[in-house]
């Protein structure tokens, strides 16, 4: 089950900021569902295959042709911060 | 640094010349105003979806089978998880466990020996957007036209094992897929991007020493000497007794060094898995039968077949495969006028140097085969001196006329004026006295050298035939 | 008469002869929308569409609709009730909107819906919890909740709803109304705000069957912007209704009439059974053996895959961003971290930070990966039972609508709730909810009906032919 580390490294992972109170409560949520969850480790799956797609689709494709884009104006009107037709975003440092 | 070896892998992104994106419609161009080629898919935005461009599974499959490498029957994508500004969903589509292709090689030629550099596995995926720091402003910009370009990343196993033979294995790689026509492999546009991973150990060592990660290079020539240098900081960092950190290192173009990225790195957990929203794909032994097919030859092919067909010295064609369209055109040539080995000298020889001048291609240019041949065979007939043959091309070039057209029009049309022709030829057979009496004799084959003689004195543009003619009539009337 | 309180085929009718006009059911819809939405409080928000002039031959124009707020209208914001998309307008329609806008029907309004229909009861909204027509001290159920509130308040003919682990069937059946969950790949996801994307299914939630059968008609299809729609032909619903159900083999899956079930759901469920008995189907007990491990299976796939959907709200292209005052590792770090504490409600939180977990780096095979092959374990229960039965019939919740805040500190017991819905979304297969009954203490009962996958014709017919041997879909809210 995981500990406060845990939780603290999956909200990192996760990009949540969490305070103590959120962690301490976490520990006990994920404690009680991965508890309830453990219930899987008792079935014998050494032979099954896994489902990732419950329809047997395959070999979807488009073709390549170009369609038109959003427009520059259309981009700008749902940025949450723009400048010059780019998306603005704190300094990113190397 | 001769106790140790270098053991190098390279890891190659190349973004493949599709019409749209690998996910979506938006047109796959290079340098666009921000955000103009970009759609709800290739931004991630809530809601949408991607739908797999069938062509950049051709282009895939073309790579594969250049490189040798097993193609897998049953490929899927999987989502690589992780955030960067750049990466517009939170995460990258990919292939994690079933790439569409491993187990490949390719063989380099360094020096005299030949070398094959196995190839571990291909995969394909998404590019990012591109992030733009502006210091000044204090922030950074997205710009996601290049978000859903298709890339295809290519991994070698560690078998390099020097700076050299890693840039020959670059060499040989970007010859290899632009003969394919995927990709445009231009480093400076960012169309093929490498970075290396390097570690050196005691000579007869058998396990691996720590790597280090180098990126940042933005030509072959950066990618050797970041290995360079970094052998040698390897070597001299163990030398002194001290441990090599794992750890990735920015190339350092101006000061020529590899700097740490010091910034704590993050321990990656990508937590990979299965992209639900796209489904898995078969590749059939049929699909890679017709791919084969309408798969160009190889520049090895090539080689060979030059070789043979065309006679031409292993030195010359060499040369001449580096470029797939100057071969082509080279192959074209040798249809208007069958004299491989002379084509061949003025392709390689003025031809490359214009283009060179020119920072052009062949394709470029609108320069007809037929056009060049012509002018090649008015020098081999000696009715343009070497020198004025060169000129004319360049003027062919800049004013897209024909050789003829050139000639007449700069006055390099041939001079047939008898009393004019007279004068030289007489000139001519005073200067070269015994071969006229040799020609008087009879040894009819010695008049070419004075034709030649008199051609160089109108810098060849005297009618050849006409001055062998006055020259004959000229000895025998001495 | 007032035409809100009718269904769709019904004012279709009324259209027809000219006994109603566009303007006067819009106009009844705004009357209980006036009267009702302040004590139910189904929508998000009400678009004020302006009635084309002029029909261009739209065969359901004129009938509105209400649409959960997960499904994206070009420039009409769209939330997901969460306010981590705080004013975020697509530049685009989902694929459904525009079949909708083909067909000319208006859209009344976005419903409330569990943020990223994390939730079974609708509280989990940024504007608050949607209240049950029926009892307004309950939760409408969710995460559809205010789908299926709007359509039984009458403040909207019909709407569409999300169902990825019972999203529609259990609001339907908390609130007495009529809700589907098509089989995976029959209606386009594209525009569909992704919560668990292999489960993910919009559907429709109406006043009975039939407008079922119609509003399916309209947004089932194959899109070619969704890799995992199916290239299936769409059937005329409606056509097979009327079809008798004579000799059609229903399964009682055991499992389902055990322990947690309320005899009371339980003894309602049998009489619906004997109904349909009358009719000519016979009933046979099965056993769906991996059912425990539904929940499981379903919390583990649909947290993982939402932990990497939602991974994209992080502030940098539009939604909510907020930065802290104080520096805590780096500017661009503490923006997504800060975006994502504020922007999510708890629930949300709960559920990425879980999935996250089920793929971190040494869990990926003990979680992700094993529920994967236990949903084949399941999906192969049901292939087995439709071998040999047409149709799988089970309650739609082990309980009736429950108290607003009961279930609220517990999120395991919140998780069991959609124990008998779950089990479709792993397997894929289609599953409808209709009114059965009602408890003691007036709440409405729902009784689902699942059939093999695209057999929704099947699925329709059994679920007709039940409701026109009753009425309970007559019933109405008074409010």
């Amino acid at each position: 089950m995981p500990s406060k580390e845990e939780v603290k490294y999956i909200g990192h992972l996760a990009r949540i900021h969490l305070n103590d109170d959120e962690i301490d409560l976490l520990v006990k949520n994920l404690e009680d569902i991965l508890l309830y969850v453990e219930k899987l480790q008792k079935l014998n799956v050494n032979d099954v295959k896994p489902t990732s797609h419950v329809l047997p689709l395959k070999n979807v494709f488009r073709e390549d042709v170009v369609r038109p884009s959003l427009k520059q104006e259309e981009v700008a009107k749902f940025s949450v911060a723009h400048h010059n037709g780019s998306f603005k975003v704190p300094q990113v440092i190397e | 640094m001769s106790d140790f070896q270098t053991v190098i892998g390279l890891e190659v992104h190349l973004q493949l010349n599709t019409q749209s994106k690998i996910f979506c419609g938006c047109a796959n161009t290079f340098g666009q105003p921000p955000n103009t080629q970009t759609c709800p898919v290739c931004l991630g935005l809530p809601g949408s979806l991607p739908v797999f461009n069938r062509r950049v599974l051709d282009h895939a499959l073309k790579i594969a089978m250049a490189l040798h490498c097993n193609v897998n029957p049953f490929i899927k994508f999987d989502r690589k998880n992780y955030y960067y500004p750049d990466l517009p969903k939170g995460y990258q589509i990919s292939q994690y466990d079933l790439p569409i292709a491993n187990n490949g090689f390719l063989e380099i030629k360094t020096g005299d020996t030949v070398k094959r550099i196995n190839i571990r596995r291909a995969h394909l995926e998404e590019d990012a957007g591109k992030l733009i720091h502006d210091p000044a402003a204090n922030c950074s910009l997205v710009d996601y036209n290049r978000a859903g370009t298709p890339l295809m990343e290519i991994v070698t196993e560690p078998d390099i094992h020097s700076p050299q033979e890693a840039y020959d294995y670059l060499t040989e790689l970007k010859l290899s897929l632009q003969y394919l026509d995927v990709s445009d492999c231009d480093m400076e546009k960012g169309s093929l991007r490498c970075d290396a991973n390097i570690s050196i150990r005691k000579k007869g060592a058998k396990e691996l020493g720590t790597k280090a990660e180098l990126k940042n290079m933005n030509s072959f020539k950066a990618v050797k000497a970041a290995l360079e240098f970094e052998e040698n900081r390897q070597a001299q960092t163990i030398q002194a007794g001290e441990k090599i950190a794992q750890e990735t290192r920015l190339w350092n173009e101006q000061k020529q060094i590899t700097i740490s990225m010091r910034s704590k790195e993050e321990a990656h957990d990508y937590r990979y898995f299965p992209e639900p929203d796209l489904v898995p794909f078969t590749v059939d032994q049929q699909t890679i039968e017709e791919i084969r097919k309408v798969l160009p030859e190889s520049p090895a092919e090539k080689f060979n077949r030059f070789l043979k067909q065309y006679a031409l010295s292993e030195y010359d064609t060499q040369i001449l495969i580096q470029d797939k369209n100057l071969a082509a055109f080279f192959e074209e040539c040798t249809t208007h006028y069958p004299q491989a080995k002379k084509i061949c000298n003025w392709i390689i020889g003025p031809l490359a140097q214009e283009l060179n001048t020119r920072r052009t291609g062949i394709t470029t240019l609108n320069l007809k085969p037929g056009d060049f041949t012509d002018l090649v065979q008015k020098v081999d007939e000696g009715i343009l001196s070497n020198l004025t043959g060169k000129n004319v091309l360049s003027a062919m070039i800049d004013t897209n006329k024909n050789a003829q057209t050139i000639i007449s029009e700069k006055g390099l049309a041939q001079v047939s004026d008898d009393s004019t022709l007279e004068k030289i030829v007489d000139e001519v057979i005073r200067e070269n006295e015994k071969t006229a009496a040799q020609i008087k004799e009879g040894k009819e084959n010695a008049i070419g050298f004075l034709v030649g003689q008199a051609m160089r004195k109108t810098n060849g543009k005297a009618n050849p035939k006409k001055l062998g003619d006055i020259i004959k009539r000229r000895i025998q009337n001495v | 008469m007032k035409l809100n309180e009718l269904t769709a085929h019904e004012l279709l009718g009324l259209l027809k002869t000219k006994q109603a006009t566009p303007e006067a059911i819009e106009k009844d819809i705004s009357a209980a929308i006036e009267k009702s939405e302040k004590k139910v409080k189904a929508y998000v928000r009400l678009i004020e569409e302006k009635l084309s002039e002029k029909s261009t031959g739209g065969k359901l124009s004129g009938i509105p609709i209400a649409v959960k707020d997960n499904i994206c209208i070009k420039d009409t914001p769209t939330t997901c009730a969460s306010r981590i998309l705080e004013g975020f307008r697509p530049p685009y329609n989902a694929t459904v909107i525009e079949k909708l806008k083909g067909q000319e029907l208006p859209l009344a309004g976005q419903t409330n819906m569990d943020e990223f229909a994390f939730g079974s009861s609708t509280e989990n909204s940024c504007i608050g919890p949607t209240h049950n027509p029926w009892n307004l001290d309950c939760v409408p159920g969710g995460s559809s909740g205010g789908s299926a509130a709007a359509v039984a308040a009458h403040e909207a003919i019909w709407a569409l709803g999300s169902d990825t682990g019972g999203s529609i069937r259990q609001p339907a059946s908390f609130c007495g109304i009529v809700g589907v969950k098509p089989t995976y790949g029959r209606v386009s996801r594209y525009g569909l705000i992704a919560f668990a994307s292999s489960l993910d299914q919009i559907g429709p939630l109406t006043k009975d069957v039939t407008d079922a059968a119609l509003l399916l008609k309209v947004i089932a299809g194959h899109d070619q912007k969704d890799s995992t729609s199916a290239d299936i032909p769409v059937p005329d619903f409606t056509s097979s209704l009327k079809k008798d159900v004579k000799n059609i083999k229903i399964a009682i899956p055991k499992e389902y009439f055990v322990s947690g079930i309320n005899p009371e759901i339980k003894k309602i469920i049998l009489e619906a059974i004997e109904t349909l008995k009358k009719l000519g189907v016979s009933f046979h007990e099965v056993s769906l053996p991996h059912t425990e491990y539904a929940v499981a299976t379903y919390y583990v796939i649909a947290t993982a895959e939402a932990s990497s959907n939602l991974a994209r709200f992080d502030g940098v292209q539009y939604g909510l961003r907020s930065q802290p005052q104080a520096l805590r590792k780096t500017p661009l770090i503490d923006m997504f971290e800060e975006t994502r504490e504020k922007g999510f409600g708890n629930e949300a939180k709960r559920r990425i930070m879980l999935g996250t977990y089920a793929l971190s780096s040494g869990y990926y095979d003990a979680y992700y990966l094993r529920g994967q092959k236990v949903r084949t374990l399941i999906k192969n229960d049901f292939d087995k039972v439709f071998e040999e039965f047409d149709a799988v019939l089970t309650p739609t919740s082990p309980t009736t609508a429950f108290k607003i805040g009961e279930r609220a500190s517990d999120p395991l017991s919140m998780y069991l709730s959609d124990v008998y819905t779950i089990s479709a979304n792993l397997a894929g297969i289609p599953a409808i909810s209709l009114p059965c009954g009602f408890s003691k203490d007036h709440l409405p009962v729902g009784l689902q009906i699942m059939t093999k996958p695209f057999d929704e014709e099947m699925m329709f017919r059994v679920a007709y032919a039940y409701e026109q041997a009753t009425d309970w879909h007559k019933k109405k809210v008074s409010l």
